[in-house]
């Protein structure tokens, strides 16, 4: 068996990391596991190591064929990520957005934030909200012909996108 | 002020107490997090890293619960600083590895430690003595609620707070707590335990040594999913987690105790007899040793002993805590020999163990979880 890293060494360090019902299996050689710190196990993670391996080949699949993609912010490339399992700049998740979701399944619960927003940007998410459950009330209304409530949640989701503009603007 | 004196003025964490650290030696929780405009530390170049950190380093030192904090650049202090700063586990062994363009805040508890340009632009820690999680978890949201208002984070809506790894997308919490679990090893239970804590999907690490061995008995439990959880409840299940974890552990002392007295005895007994006597011994040795002293006292078979002690020696006894008591720099069979002494020395007040806990004194109180 060779080495899952170089691909040329006989593999003589095998790892195995089982996380809620996903197992996965590292196979490496003696060179290419110190190097990765795997005899360090404060710094090491099995999920670490695996994504300059299988799960970087879903953001390569997802690319073009031939041209490599490249950041326009910061110039870092796929191969780069292959090599490193790490993004090169903030923008780069938009860059490599591609393949991403794929990746993002293999190692986390969702794929979607659910924790903790920065104050600034919670005030436009929650007036974005509140938007559109006045939207939704002033539509049932209208379907329900009660033309009076109508006319008041019209008047509120005026005043609301006023305040709104305000906010995403400021 | 360099960073032995400054954490030999300030208590450490080893001499601070918290509940439950009988077991739960400390729970720490670090955010990742990155600001916009600069690439990721592992990318940037030289000056890039460098701006990044003028740019952050003055936001951090300017709140409020890091006033007369420890700050500095990472190429200002020495390998040696570097190391007692690991060895306390307030900063990483890859932010050891970093000088210019890095830099470290601590504050003077040293229960808050702001990591910048390690592998992310910031990487902020609070630790705290015991199970404390959720206070951990508060503190430095606090922190991290007070920093956003003066850096421009990177973060989207859908993805979180971006992170050079995809690993800790999201949130960018780890949440985490080192565990002494000597009984659960001698009962021989530990691996069961790890593998149901692994199915929970938290991370179980020997916290010292090489692969699977876990020097002095210390596990650390961490959360290794970031994205799409609350941070509240990665917090509140590794909470639950430690709690039965604990348990265990109790459960497995309290049989240990009753089924099989004479191998406890013998284990602690033995290992008080060579820390006490013993004229080199290597940091691996010292530790599985004073992890057993540690559950005598626990066991309240050292009624002489200060509780504090062996934790302080689990600290004191690593290499670099020994070698910074000396000038010229020291061989690891030097250190073997100087390790020893400074243990017999502090165990000289400490009586040798007692076959029996001691009836009615404060045994009962502090191990009342043990059925």
């Amino acid at each position: 068996m060779l080495c899952n890293l170089c691909k040329e060494n006989e593999a003589t360090v095998h790892l195995t990391q089982i996380v809620g019902d996903k197992m996965q299996k590292v196979d490496l050689c003696e060179a290419c596991s110190k190097e990765k710190g795997v005899s360090d196990p404060t710094g090491f993670s099995l999920a670490d190591l695996l994504l300059g391996l299988g799960a970087s080949q879903e953001i390569e699949k997802a690319a073009a064929d031939g041209v490599e993609l490249k950041c326009p912010a910061c110039g870092f490339t796929q191969s780069d990520f292959k090599k490193s399992g790490r993004f090169g700049c903030p923008e780069c998740y938009q860059t490599f957005s591609d393949g991403l979701e794929a990746l993002l399944k293999t190692m986390h619960k969702g794929t979607k934030h659910a924790g903790k927003v920065p104050a600034a940007l919670r005030v436009v998410r929650e007036a974005k909200d509140k938007l559109k459950t006045l939207q939704k009330k002033l539509d049932k209304a209208i379907a329900e012909e009660d033309y009076e409530a109508a006319a008041q949640l019209r008047d509120e989701l005026k005043h609301a996108k006023e305040k709104g503009g305000q906010v995403s603007t400021s | 002020m360099n960073v032995s004196e400054f954490l030999q003025a300030n208590a450490g964490a080893a001499q601070l107490h918290g509940p439950q650290d009988r077991i739960v030696l400390s729970s720490r929780v670090r955010l990742a997090r990155n600001v916009r405009g600069f690439a990721f530390p592992g990318w940037a170049k030289k000056p890039e890293r460098v701006k990044a950190l003028e740019a952050i380093r003055p936001a951090v030192e300017k709140l409020a619960p890091l006033a007369g904090a420890f700050s500095s650049a990472m190429d200002d202090l020495t390998a040696l600083d570097k190391q007692i700063l690991v060895e306390r586990h307030l900063i990483s062994r890859e932010h050891a590895a970093k000088s210019t363009g890095s830099g470290v805040v601590l504050n003077r508890a040293q229960t808050l430690c702001v990591m910048i340009n390690e592998e992310d632009h910031l990487r902020m820690q609070s630790l705290l003595p015991g199970l404390q999680v959720r206070d951990a978890w508060q503190a430095i949201d606090k922190i991290d609620g007070d920093l956003e208002k003066q850096l421009d984070y990177a973060f989207a809506p859908d993805l979180g707070y971006l992170t050079a790894c995809p690993t800790n997308l999201g949130t960018g919490i780890r949440v985490s707590a080192m565990l002494h679990l000597p009984a659960l090893v001698l009962a021989e239970q530990v691996n069961q335990i790890i593998q149901a804590v692994n199915k929970l999907g938290l991370a179980v690490r020997g916290l010292y040594g090489e692969g699977t061995e876990a020097l002095g008995n210390v596990f650390q439990v961490s959360n290794q999913m970031t994205l799409g959880e609350t941070e509240a409840d990665i917090v509140e299940r590794i909470n639950k987690v430690l709690n039965q974890i604990i348990e265990h552990e109790d459960n497995a002392r309290a049989s240990l105790m009753e089924k099989k007295p004479k191998m406890v005895l013998n284990h602690i007994g033995r290992a008080y007899g060579i820390l006490a006597n013993a004229h080199s011994i290597s940091s691996k040795e010292a530790m599985n040793l004073l992890s057993l002293m540690k559950l005598g006292v626990d066991l309240d078979l050292f009624p002489s002993a200060e509780r504090s002690l062996v934790d302080e020696l689990f600290v004191l006894t690593q290499p670099a805590h020994l070698q910074r008591q000396f000038t010229e720099k020291l061989g690891a069979e030097e250190r073997d020999l100087l390790r020893a002494d400074m243990v017999r020395d502090r165990l000289r007040q400490v009586a040798r163990p007692v076959t029996k806990p001691a009836e009615g004194g404060k045994g009962p109180a502090e191990n009342g979880g043990a059925k």
